[in-house]
This record gives C-alpha cells, structure tokens and sequence, in this order.
C-alpha cells in the first residue's frame, strides 16, 4: 500500500498499514461467505455468518477511517451496527416463531409459501 | 512495537474463532466463538484509533446481540447433528466460491491507489492528535450536527425492529384470558344499572365488621334482607 498518510492512534511508530488490516477483514469475510455456503441448514448459523460478514465490512471502514484520517468511515461504521443489530433482533423473532410453527429450523422446510 | 504484535495476536484469534463459528457442531460454542470474534475485532478497533467503535462493539454486540443469540440456541430444541447433514457435501463448493472471492479481494485491494489529492478531500478530518479531542467527542461532534437526520433515523430502525420482533413473537393468549375490547365495553349499557342501594350494604360481604350505630338497627335489619335476596342472584 503506497500510502502518503499512515495509520494515526497508536503512540509507537507503526508498521501495522492498511494492507493488514484489509487483508484481515478480507479473511474474515471469505469466511463469513463459507459459513453460509457450509451451514445452508441451520439458520442460526447463517444468521452468524452474516454477522461476521458485516463485522468485517465494519473493519474495512474503520481501516479505511484511520488511513485517510477522516472521520466518515466510522459514523458510518456506527449506521451499518444499527443495521445489524435490527436485522439480528427480527430475525432471530421469525426464527422463534418459525420454531413454535413448524417445530424445526431447516432451511429445507420453508417451501410452505411455495404454490 | 507493542502495537504491531498486538495487532498480530488479535487478528490471529479473530479469524481462529471465525473458523470455529463456521465450522463449530454445536451452536452454542459457535455464539461462544462469535463473543471471542467480536472482542478481538473491538481491540483491532482500538489499535486503528477508533475508540468509541471498539467500546461499541463489546457493549452493544457481546453485550446485547451475541447473547439474544445465546438466549435463542439455547431456547430451541433442535437436533443440531441433523441440520449438519451435507456439511462434507457442500464443503468443496463453498470452498471454490470462497478461494475466488479471496483472490478478487486481493486483486482489487492489492491494486489500490489513494489519489494524490486524497488527502484535500477528505469530509470530516480527524481533529490532530494534539488538539486534545477524544474519539468519543470527534463524533459526537460530527454525528450530532451534519448526521443529526441519519442519527434519528438509525434510531427509528431500531424502534421499528423492536416493535416488530414483539408483534412477531407476541403469543395469542388462552382462549379463557380476558382481553380489553374497548368498543364492546363503552357500549354496553344494560349492564351497568342504576340501582337505588341502602348504604352498608356491601360491607358484609366484604367482610367489614363496624359496630352498628344505635340508630342504624333498622336500616341494617333492610339491608341484611337486601343482601340475601341479591347474593342468590349474584352468586
């Protein structure tokens, strides 16, 4: 990364630059993707994955923030949390009430809105 | 120094406990692992300079979010072993998917440039480091005066979400509970009579004892014959 401006925060001279940090959440978002792909029955776990999808997004952010010095990234950061936070909350509300209907949580069984 | 180790030990131990989310069998220890992942994304956090984010994270997320998820695996009773079936069978497809996603990742940040005159166009610039400005504050001051709207709506998201996770999981009550049908209740009229009642009269049946009043023998003798002949409608 051939930055003019170099991560601020830390007190000690840094070699920790923006590559680590987006090869980081880079991992972590290939393996919020595999968890989708390798848990395609269990919602809950899906439901997981997305949340490690999202935490990854949120560390591209606030690398990209520190890098540029700029102070968007992280409020942005803070709307994506509440976005997440919401979608975990319903979510997880149609997963229980799925439960208490249908007495299982495979992905399988939702066909029922299928003609 | 310190800073660049650090940063190696909690990049290790987040993307370690990614693993064990995705590829845990029991999905308590995933939510347990996903706790471990966002702790260690909260100190990555710190370590990029983003204080509050970090504080954040390990409140509203480990605090908050992890454990709702804790409170539903547990809740369910589901045969987890059952729902791990074509884990084997999906497992090399995920794997093509994932390596190629990887590798456009790389591509597209291993390429990547600021501009020249990146630094002149930034939004909101950081406040210097000597200016004595927390993190905290720094947003609080942009959050509440250029982003006052998204800031509101975010939180009108999050009351929506609220509503709509108590509207969906709202259990109907037993058919013998009594609920409020405010209409029915206004309009009735026949049931509530105007009746011309002896004073005392209630008091028996609450269980009030008064010493009668020496005047008061033969409004109590009425209301003792009143109260008989209701009590066998009543009851």
């Amino acid at each position: 990364m051939t930055t003019t401006v170099t991560m601020a925060g830390g007190t000690t001279e840094m070699s920790i630059g923006l590559g680590h940090y987006l090869t980081v959440s880079a991992i972590l978002f290939v393996l919020g993707i595999l968890g989708i792909f390798l848990n395609r029955k269990n919602v809950i776990v899906i439901l997981m994955s997305i949340e490690l999808l999202l935490l990854a997004v949120n560390l591209n952010f606030v690398a990209f923030s520190a890098a540029l010095q700029d102070m968007t990234g992280q409020i942005f950061t803070m709307f994506v949390l509440t976005v997440a936070a919401a979608e975990a909350a319903i979510g997880l509300a149609i997963l229980v009430i799925y439960f208490r209907n249908r007495g299982s949580i495979a992905v399988d069984d939702v066909s029922t809105l299928k003609g | 120094m310190i800073a660049t180790l650090a940063f190696y030990v909690f990049a290790f131990i987040l993307i370690a406990s990614a693993v064990m989310v995705v590829t845990s069998r029991n999905p308590v220890h995933s939510v347990l692992y996903l706790i471990l992942a966002f702790m260690n994304a909260a100190a990555l956090f710190l370590i990029a300079g983003a204080e509050f984010l970090a504080m954040i994270l390990a409140i509203v997320y480990v605090g908050a979010v992890a454990v709702l998820f804790l409170f539903v695996v547990m809740m369910l009773d589901i045969d987890f072993a059952e729902l791990r079936a074509g884990f084997q069978r999906y497992l090399p497809f995920g794997a093509i998917i994932g390596g190629i996603l990887f590798l456009e990742l790389l591509f597209v940040f291993g390429s990547w440039q600021f501009a020249e005159d990146a630094g002149s166009l930034r939004l909101n610039a950081m406040p210097a480091a000597t200016d004595g400005v927390t993190n905290t504050e720094a947003i609080g001051r942009i959050l509440y005066t250029d982003y006052i709207f998204l800031f509101q709506g975010s939180g009108l998201i999050l009351l929506v979400a609220m509503i709509g996770a108590i509207v969906l999981t709202l259990r109907e009550k037993a058919p013998n509970s009594r609920r409020q049908n405010i209409a029915v209740q206004v309009a009735r009229a026949e049931a509530v009579p105007l009746e011309n009642i002896p004073a005392r009269t209630g008091l028996g049946t609450l269980g009030i004892k008064r010493r009668p009043l020496p005047e008061a023998e033969k409004p109590k003798a009425v209301a003792h014959d009143d109260h008989g002949h209701h009590g066998g409608g009543h009851h």
